[in-house]
């Protein structure tokens, strides 16, 4: 039994659409026309209780869209969705007592409230009993130290530490599934790690199901086994990270360190992307085993690396593939 | 609605109420805008009054406490919106407000009311202040508030306050929703605070209008802001007329919270339809 089933979600949106110029301000005032803009083509995705899944695509690829569909604040133009056996959009208020979401482009906590009142008000709104809600917060308190902000309001915070409050806002009542739309947007090297780390914590500690979108690939390969890449409204795959990589990239670049400035033979000539002294860089385009050995027969080498390709590149790789 | 379910709204009126009470300069600012109206207009009014060939439908001293009531309890009326509120519509977050285990129109209801008497508690104790005691310590005898003829006026008038604070709220709300469906808010509430200000009595005193224009204004709802409560308070509706009042100012409410809930419901539909 899955605990977020989606299958075949589409969703179009119908936009009014102006004429350029005086002529056409008059004439939508009397007659508008639409246009409609299909932002899922069909959609579908299985999660199971525990999972941490990836949600990439460029933008505009409808993450957002999805998101707002299984947050149960947009209702779908078609297909199947049903987290936690329920149909999100039908019973809104109860459902979206169970689930936690995060926006890290706005934040949802009261602009001129200090951070523990913004959490006390979340305490009465999601009715969270007193005991429960005292060590949850103590939980998250500890595990993003919240402790120096709490009295600090809201519009005083730094990005890093509004994230962090938006976050532990958004867990407080312990839900079993978070949905996080770039999380990380905007965030230092130093704070986008506490906050995987403490995204990380919590899947393990709670067992809490995330669902992620974010454009920093950084964070998909420190969180997630699983990814699922979307553009255009459809689904381009959905795999484990390494699959992805092994699908989409057969070239790998090979650094080795030659004992001495080595006489090359010229087929090797035509791999060498970048040349340092002793230090020379391949591309090798065909089985990676056979390169080392023929590598090693024919020179005197003391070290070999290879270099898997960055997953940014599979992924421009995918989106260009896709177009 | 259970007991447990109104904690969490009566939990947001609170939080946004003292919020709101932070805001002690413009109070300060506003109450001085106000005392300084509440005189002018006495000034008109004693100028009529003392000219006035027939006895005016309204005594002056119930002129002075309509006068002051209003000016005191100026924040009390849906003149203006909530500036949350209208950010929240530009910039287009309204939809996020959904994801809380909420009805949105009692959250956004209970928003509206911390919204409506924050400001008003601000201003309440200089205004009366000025109007009880510094008029008569300067010698104004004349403008001086009035209190109540009796304790069943003084009463009436606390519970009919209490309707006026349910009616500017939902009246407000049907501002707000209103925004679901306007790209600018401002032309609305423009329209709104002069319709108000005319029909609730601000402006001049609903007895004094014309006869013929009494019929209309005895039904229409904004009455139940000003007029009802003011004249409660002077004595000028007294008896079982205050009872017929009460559940007219009532009746509205319910009528208006109806209205609210239903195009609420519409503004939920397009919003989860067409995206925020």
């Amino acid at each position: 039994m899955y605990q977020i089933h989606v299958q075949g979600l589409t969703k179009s949106y119908r936009i009014a659409e102006r004429q350029p110029g005086m002529v056409g301000a008059v004439k939508s005032l009397f007659h508008r026309t639409y246009r409609d803009v299909d932002a899922l083509r069909g959609i579908d995705f299985d999660i199971s209780r525990g999972e941490m899944v990836g949600y990439i695509g460029p933008n505009g690829a409808g993450k957002s869209t999805t998101i707002k569909i299984l947050a149960g604040i947009l209702v779908p133009t078609g297909g199947r969705c049903v987290v936690n056996g329920v149909v999100p959009w039908q019973s809104r208020i109860s459902y979206v007592a169970q689930i936690g979401v995060v926006f890290g482009q706005r934040t949802q906590l009261w602009w001129d409230l200090p951070v523990v009142e913004s959490f006390e008000l979340l305490r009465e709104i999601y009715k969270v009993p007193n005991n429960r809600f005292k060590t949850s917060l103590a939980e998250l308190v500890e595990l993003l130290d919240l402790s120096p902000l709490l009295d600090t309001p809201v519009r005083q915070l730094s990005l890093g530490q509004r994230v962090k409050c938006d976050i532990a806002s958004a867990l407080l009542h312990e839900p079993q599934i978070l949905f996080l739309d770039e999380p990380t947007i905007g965030l230092d090297a130093v704070t986008k790690a506490s906050v995987r780390g403490f995204i990380k914590e919590i899947n393990r500690n709670r067992d809490v199901t995330v669902l992620l979108t974010t454009h920093d690939l950084g964070d998909i390969e420190a969180l997630c086994r699983r990814v699922i890449v979307i553009n255009d409204g459809i689904c381009l795959s959905d795999s484990s990270i390494d699959e992805l990589r092994n699908q989409y990239v057969h070239e790998k670049h090979v650094v080795i360190e030659f004992g001495n400035s080595p006489c090359l033979e010229s087929i090797h000539q035509d791999d060498v992307l970048k040349s340092e002294g002793t230090r020379i860089t391949f591309l090798c385009t065909s089985d990676i085993s056979d390169f080392v050995a023929q590598m090693t027969s024919r020179y005197e080498i003391k070290d070999i690396t290879i270099e898997t390709p960055p997953i940014e590149r599979v992924v421009t790789e995918l989106y260009e593939s896709s177009k | 609605m259970t007991a447990l379910a109104l904690k969490s709204y009566i939990a947001v009126v609170s939080t946004r109420f003292r919020t709101l009470l932070q805001y002690r300069i413009a109070a300060i600012a506003g109450i001085v805008t106000q005392v300084f109206w509440g005189l002018m207009k006495l000034m008109v009014f004693s100028a009529f009054y003392e000219v006035a060939q027939n006895q005016p439908p309204l005594s002056f001293e119930s002129i002075v406490a309509y006068v002051w009531l209003g000016q005191c309890l100026f924040a009390l009326f849906p003149y203006n919106v909530d500036p949350d509120m209208r950010a929240m519509f530009n910039s287009g977050s309204v939809a996020y407000d959904m994801l809380r285990p909420l009805s949105l129109y009692a959250y956004w209801f209970s928003r509206t009311l911390a919204f409506r008497t924050a400001p008003t508690v601000l201003r309440l104790v200089p205004g009366l202040f000025f109007a009880f005691v510094v008029l008569r310590l300067v010698g104004l005898d004349e403008w001086v508030m009035p209190l109540p003829p009796s304790f069943v006026a003084a009463f009436s008038f606390f519970i009919s306050i209490l309707l006026t604070v349910a009616l500017s709220a939902s009246i407000m709300m049907l501002v707000s929703i209103s925004m679901f469906w306007l790209i600018d808010s401002r032309g609305m509430v423009n329209l709104m605070a002069g319709v108000v200000w005319v029909l609730g009595g601000m402006i001049i005193p609903l007895p004094l209008f014309p006869d013929w224009v009494q019929p209309f204004l005895s039904w229409q709802p904004f009455r139940g802001l000003c007029d009802i409560p003011f004249r409660i308070y002077s004595g000028d509706i007294a008896g079982f007329e205050i009872v017929g009042e009460l559940v007219f100012q009532l009746a509205w409410v319910a009528i208006l919270v109806l209205a609210g809930v239903w195009l609420m419901r519409r503004a939920q539909v397009k919003l989860t339809v067409q995206g925020g």
